[in-house]
């Protein structure tokens, strides 16, 4: 678009006056243009999302506006919970408490657990990956107890903590382990003989070799299986405290169906599904940080 | 001057053994190098080759016989006999200086101060010309470039032994050419003890004091031990005229494709 037009003022302007604000417009209409294209990419991912959004909310409405209807139209949703939405922070005691504060219950929960589950999954996955005999001994086990639901270890735990909070931050770490247990040893398995090699002529150590080669090499998978763990983690809290009770997101749901505030259920799957949302990004920006280079070889 | 050879192969049989099928895949290989030679074992794919290279350096046991470096058997890898892998074998993760700096922090940890391994470092790269690269990970620099990463990698080890294995193998002509001459500088500025694998002749001829031949596997001995009694600094050019050259070249052409030519394995 530019060239034909600079061409021409440059004929035109042949006198050595005008010659002098020649350069400008050229660099301003690339300049405006660079910032429009900008802003063209931002709004072709920003816009679909919101149309769809905004059409889903409208045949929420005509559908649930109709007499008979079981469910509350978008509009009431809002202006039913607008106090639990603008003050989060409330606390009357009990669990009579604002959204933030149930929110930030689960997640310390799913903190402490995924935490271990981490921790102790990268070891046994290192473990398995590493020894053919831990691998023999261990992996079939694992094959058959990672089936079980989250929930089925929910009344196991309960009978051997004999309390709620120990039981629900169990369940997570059952239920997240498992992913990073198998994807660590998958990666740990598929270190290059290569890099192997490299570490024997350098003669490094057994903890050299695990962290200067093992665990960088195979980070990629042990990342994959720890964003499979965040995500499995927010989907068994919600249900476990359901069940166990107390100040938690899970059992605000629970609660407000036991009073039949369906709009309150509405807004907290919608904040549950944010925070899920956010974690399981937190987790893939901390992978791609950590393996910037390790994939591509 | 010493009765026994620097790096010496004495009688190296190698079996492998899977289930209950044993391929003996070398037989009794003896062979002397001297310090500061440049040794290249030539033979066609599959001869066992590779598995030698890694018995010396220790990657692999041997059924019986031994390698004894100054009179001493070693049976373990170690960075006294650096190898430079033919696919580089370079850590993704680390930069170019990284890699290089991994090995001297772990040959020189209590030798050298931290100020020391880092100018030993560049000074590596820069033996391989490659100092320009040193903040670029693996994946950003070219394949001729990554086999000079390697090269600086092994060098950096002050190997009693440097062991390359077709450390040119994958790479295109001209940059194979330009390796080559680097190769051949360094060679002559240190003078190491170099073993070299290859199937390319002229690179064989070019860069060798002495070719050993291998014949062709299952069983591979060593056929035939050639000195190429050239003078150095090798000129690329002026050699391929010379007729010592081309009758070395001749040898090995003639060991290669008349009397153990190729025999495609089912
Ligand atoms: N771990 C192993 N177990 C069984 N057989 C093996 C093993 N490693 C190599 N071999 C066999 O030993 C023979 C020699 O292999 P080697 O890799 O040393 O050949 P090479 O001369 O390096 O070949 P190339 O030029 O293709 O690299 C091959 O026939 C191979 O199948
Ligand atoms: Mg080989």
């Amino acid at each position: 678009m530019n060239m034909p037009v600079r061409k021409t003022e440059a004929v035109i302007a042949l006198p050595p006056t005008a010659a002098k604000i020649l350069p400008l417009p050229p660099k301003r209409s690339a300049w405006t243009s660079r910032l429009m294209a900008r802003l063209a990419a931002i709004a072709a991912h920003v816009v679909p999302p919101i149309v769809v959004l905004a059409l889903i909310l409208a045949i929420w409405e005509v559908l649930c506006r109709k007499a008979g209807a079981t469910l509350p139209p978008p509009s009431r949703v809002l202006s039913e919970t607008w106090e639990l939405i603008v003050d989060p922070f409330f606390d009357r005691g009990g669990i009579d408490k604002g959204l933030y504060w149930h929110m930030s219950a689960s997640l310390q929960r799913v903190a402490f657990g995924y935490a271990l589950a981490s921790v102790v999954g990268v070891a046994l996955g290192t473990l398995v990956g590493q020894s053919t005999w831990a691998m023999r001994g261990l992996d079939p086990i694992f094959q058959v107890l990672r089936t079980v639901p989250p929930l089925a270890w929910l009344p196991l735990s309960l009978a051997a903590f004999r309390n709620g909070q120990p039981s629900a931050i169990f369940v997570i770490f059952i239920t997240a382990i498992w992913p990073v247990i198998i994807n660590t040893a998958v990666g740990i398995r598929n270190i290059p003989q290569d890099y192997r090699n490299v570490a024997k002529v350098l003669r490094l150590n057994h903890a050299e070799f695990f962290f200067k080669i093992m665990v960088p090499a195979a980070a990629p998978y042990i990342f994959t299986g720890l964003r499979i763990g965040i995500g499995l983690s927010w989907l068994a809290i919600v249900a476990a405290e359901m069940l166990i009770g107390g100040v938690g997101i899970g059992f605000f749901i629970w609660d407000a169906w036991n009073s039949s505030h369906i709009s309150e259920i509405i807004l907290a799957l919608i904040y549950v599904g944010l925070v899920g949302f956010v974690l399981d990004r937190i987790v893939a920006a901390a992978a791609s940080i950590v393996t910037r280079g390790t994939a591509a070889s | 001057m010493s009765s026994y050879p620097y790096l010496k192969l004495d009688h190296i049989d190698k079996v492998f053994v899977r289930g209950s099928t044993e391929t003996e895949v070398l037989k009794d290989i003896t062979l002397g190098i001297e310090k500061g030679e440049y040794v290249s074992i030539i033979g066609h794919s599959g001869c066992g080759k590779s598995t030698l290279l890694n018995i010396i350096a220790g990657l692999l046991p041997v059924t019986t016989g031994g390698v004894l470096l100054e009179n001493r058997e070693v049976n373990d890898p170690g960075p006294d006999r650096a190898v430079v892998f033919q696919n580089h074998s370079l850590l993704p993760w680390l930069t170019v200086y990284g890699n290089v700096r991994l090995a001297v922090d772990k040959v020189f940890s209590g030798v050298k101060s931290r100020a020391d391994r880092h100018a030993w470092t560049l000074h590596n790269l820069d033996l391989v010309q490659m100092t320009h690269a040193k903040d670029k990970r693996p994946a950003e620099i070219s394949g001729g470039m990554k086999q000079r990463v390697g090269l600086a990698r092994a060098l950096a080890m002050e190997p009693k032994v440097l062991l390359l294995d077709e450390p040119f193998g994958a790479l295109d002509a001209l940059t194979r050419a330009h390796l080559q001459d680097s190769v051949m500088a360094i060679h002559g500025k240190l003078n190491n003890t170099v073993l070299m694998i290859t199937h390319d002749v002229d690179e064989a001829v070019l860069l060798s004091d002495r070719i050993v031949m291998m014949t062709n596997g299952p069983s591979a001995r060593i056929g035939e031990v050639l000195d190429v009694p050239l003078a150095r600094p090798r000129k690329r050019l002026q050699v391929a005229a010379d007729a010592t050259y081309l009758k070395c070249r001749q040898r090995v052409l003639e060991f290669l494709y008349e009397r153990h030519h190729f025999v495609e394995a089912a």
